[in-house]
């Protein structure tokens, strides 16, 4: 493979501090050979030039939180269609979550999820399995030997530990095989067919309400145990202010772990629903504004680490249902780069911050060398122009599925490039 | 001239899918309408033509025995073709979509589809769907349009006006689409409405909607001009919302000692049907000097005619 190099372009890389206008030259294994202001035109000549000037250049985006169909819902989503998806998002890595059909509770699945990401999909599969068989919240799955077969986390995904019993032993056997514990915080009983905040908009609406103390409640339970324990601890979403007190009690109490929030929970609100549109029903529900701003500042604080996109594909058949039958998720792979970059438009976020949430800091909680534009590391790299509109169209998505929660948003800035491991997956 | 006044206002619905979408005049327009079939629901001869050649499916999701057989009544005086689907006993529970049965009827070419159905949003999701009008009948816990208008025009015959009353809504407020609806007209008529129960079945944040909210049944009837009681349903009397019946009954039922409270010359309402014994005391409902309960159901099929009339009229 010949070399390669991106020329005049604004380098952005959290984990080694660098903002500054230069280049990247990528060696002929696909890896980074040389990064700042002396790689120019001149100095790369033997190399297949890319001018991408006045354009952002930062390590691929790992998004730590996605749903494919394969094994089980293909007609959903399959690694092919997701992957296609990702690297038109700048989206290079993926933490796969376990609830397929059958589920990622064991070593079989786990090996086929592996060859089937392998063969298939351009992207990097970070495969979750479960943290309970069947993902029931009763027996623990085996974290070890799953570990050794190339599980990089363990979560039940849509569903939460609701014993505490278990949840104890997951913490203790966890930190014995030191593997990463991701929790999606919900309690089932106070959640029971719950669908959206629970505000003046249920009741207007008439619809069962999610309040915020299940989240509360798994969450202050987790890190009251987990102070026993100290093993490698992620919370999947949160959703609400009160949750962040929480968490910043917790941490002003030296405790070590991290939270991740989904784009929709940053850039929509619980108004968005409107007169029930089964695309915004989401897990966790959207809330107040108030909610949605406190996020935000979580993130700038460094109380949140990690922004997903929480992509889950649906077919049009789950979501063209009464708003209570439909089933929860939106698709958001393609759209997560550029609904941050809103955030960094209108002022809520900085640069830097939102581009470490997506990259350095996910690469680092799941243990993985990528996210980085380090020497040596894998180029994988997404250049993106930062201002320009667009908006977002359903019928350009290359998801299998189109429930997009944003149809026709307009927004600002797009992804142009993304290599991965030095191939160009994507131009635009 | 209450003829020359109703032609001059549009109503400007195609659905009446919630007292919500309507403006002041518009529901004025129903109730000015529907004066005129409370006098025809009266004489020998109750047949009309108005909806002659035009088809009504009433397409019950839940089981109901006087809403859609008032629906049914209002269709037929008009001269419609109506036609009952009780979907509760039908086989399109099993795994047919809402839209899907929606699509087989509208294939039917039907002008006015009458939908009850137990999730909220079900009637607005249908209208979207089909090319006929589409008339709320209750939706989940959301609205239940028509309840309501027949209970202005019921308060209205009543007490000559709505303007200015004390309306007290009782019971189980939480699960309640008449509850909703009524507080949206009520309100919008420019009555004080308030909303009594206690605080498990009382949405958290229903003062949002501009009512004042009571657990206590004495304070909330004080001085009140219409007392609306709402049904209790007996599986929510087990521990889950209110630990008994006879609990629920001491506190939050309607009995001769509660409603001394109210103003002395204070009617009750109920949309029916009654738990005796559970939300009210049986002689009370029966009381021809305070429940209105009856003429409630009068009002209804009035109600009805008049929102079938204007919806066809406002399509042409």
């Amino acid at each position: 493979m010949k070399k390669k190099a991106i020329i005049n372009t604004r380098i952005l890389d959290p984990r080694n501090n660098i903002d500054e206008i230069g280049g990247i030259l990528i060696n002929d294994i696909g890896k980074i050979e040389a990064i700042g202001k002396k790689v120019t035109k001149e100095n790369v000549s033997n190399a297949e030039i890319y001018d991408c000037k006045n354009k952002v250049s930062i390590p691929g985006i790992i998004d730590m939180r996605v749903f494919v169909g394969e094994p089980g819902f293909e007609y959903k989503e399959n690694f092919r269609t997701l992957s296609q998806a990702a690297v038109s998002g700048g989206v290079t890595g993926v933490a796969t979550m376990p609830n397929t059909l059958p589920l990622i509770d064991n070593v079989s699945t786990l090996d086929f999820v592996k060859r089937r990401s392998r063969d298939k999909s351009i992207i990097k599969i970070f495969p979750m399995a479960t943290l309970t068989k069947g993902a029931k919240g009763l027996d623990m799955t085996e974290f070890g030997l799953l570990k050794l077969r190339g599980a990089w986390g363990f979560t039940d995904g849509t569903q939460s530990i609701q014993s505490n019993k278990v949840m104890d032993q997951i913490f203790n056997y966890g930190k014995n095989t030191d593997v990463l514990i991701i929790q999606f915080a919900q309690d089932n009983e106070l959640s029971e067919n719950g669908m959206i905040n629970d505000s003046l908009q249920a009741t207007k609406l008439g619809l069962k309400s999610i309040p915020e103390s299940a989240e509360q409640l798994i969450i202050e339970r987790d890190l009251r145990l987990l102070e026993n324990y100290n093993t490698k601890y992620h919370i999947a979403l949160i959703s609400s202010k009160k949750s962040l007190e929480i968490i910043k009690n917790a941490k002003e109490r030296g405790l070590k772990f991290t939270v991740g929030v989904s784009i929709n929970n940053l850039s929509l609100n619980e108004n968005d629903i409107g007169d029930f549109k089964t695309f915004l029903k989401l897990s966790p529900p959207l809330r107040s504004e108030e909610d949605r701003l406190a996020l935000i500042d979580g993130v700038k604080q460094g109380l949140i680490n990690v922004i997903v996109s929480d992509h889950k594909p649906e077919d049009e058949e789950s979501k063209r249902l009464t708003f209570q039958q439909a089933t929860t998720g939106a698709s958001g792979i393609e759209s997560l780069l550029s609904l941050g970059l809103e955030l960094v438009h209108n002022g809520s976020c900085d640069l830097n911050t939102l581009i470490n949430n997506l990259t350095s800091s996910p690469a680092k909680i799941l243990g993985i060398r990528n996210g980085t534009l380090s020497v040596g590391s894998e180029a994988d790299i997404t250049v993106f122009d930062l201002d320009k509109p667009w908006v977002f169209k359903k019928e350009n998505i290359k998801s299998k599925s189109k429930n997009t929660a944003i149809e026709d948003r307009k927004l600002q800035g797009k992804v142009e490039k993304t290599f991965i491991n030095g191939d160009l997956v994507f131009s635009e | 001239m209450a003829t020359n006044k109703i032609q001059a206002i549009k109503f400007n619905h195609t659905h009446l899918l919630g007292i919500q979408y309507l403006s002041i005049p518009e529901v004025n327009l129903i109730l000015d309408e529907s004066l005129a079939f409370v006098d025809l629901n009266r004489q020998e001869n109750k047949k009309l033509k108005i909806l002659n050649g035009k088809t009504q499916i009433n397409l019950f999701f839940e089981n109901s025995t006087r809403t859609l057989s008032s629906f049914e009544l209002a269709g037929k005086r008009l001269g419609a073709d109506v036609m009952n689907m009780n979907v509760a006993q039908s086989a399109i529970k099993k795994g047919e979509t809402l839209i899907d049965t929606a699509m087989t009827l509208n294939a039917m070419h039907p002008d006015i589809l009458v939908i009850r159905h137990q999730d909220s949003g079900a009637a607005n999701l249908l209208s979207q769907k089909v090319n006929c009008s589409v008339i709320n009948a209750g939706d989940g816990r959301r609205e239940h349009p028509t309840q309501a208008l027949l209970d202005a025009m019921t308060i209205k015959m009543k007490k000559g006006k709505i303007e200015g009353l004390r309306v007290a809504i009782c019971g189980d407020i939480l699960h309640s689409r008449v509850a909703r609806s009524n507080i949206y007209l009520l309100n919008m008529l420019g009555a004080e409405v308030r909303v009594v129960g206690p605080s498990t079945l009382m949405p958290k944040y229903i003062e949002g909607f501009g009512v004042k909210s009571f657990t206590n049944m004495e304070q909330g009837l004080e001085g009140c001009d219409i007392i609306m009681m709402l049904r209790m349903q007996t599986e929510r009397m087990d521990g889950s919302y209110m630990p008994s019946t006879r609990e629920y009954y001491e506190f939050f039922a309607l009995d001769y000692k509660k409603i001394k409270n109210a103003k002395s010359d204070a009617l009750i309402m109920h949309p029916g049907p009654m738990n005796r014994g559970i939300e009210i005391d049986t002689n009370l409902a029966d009381d021809i000097n305070r429940s209105i309960i009856v003429q409630q159901v009068e009002m209804g099929v009035a109600v009805r005619m008049a929102v079938l009339k204007i919806l066809m009229e406002a399509k042409q």
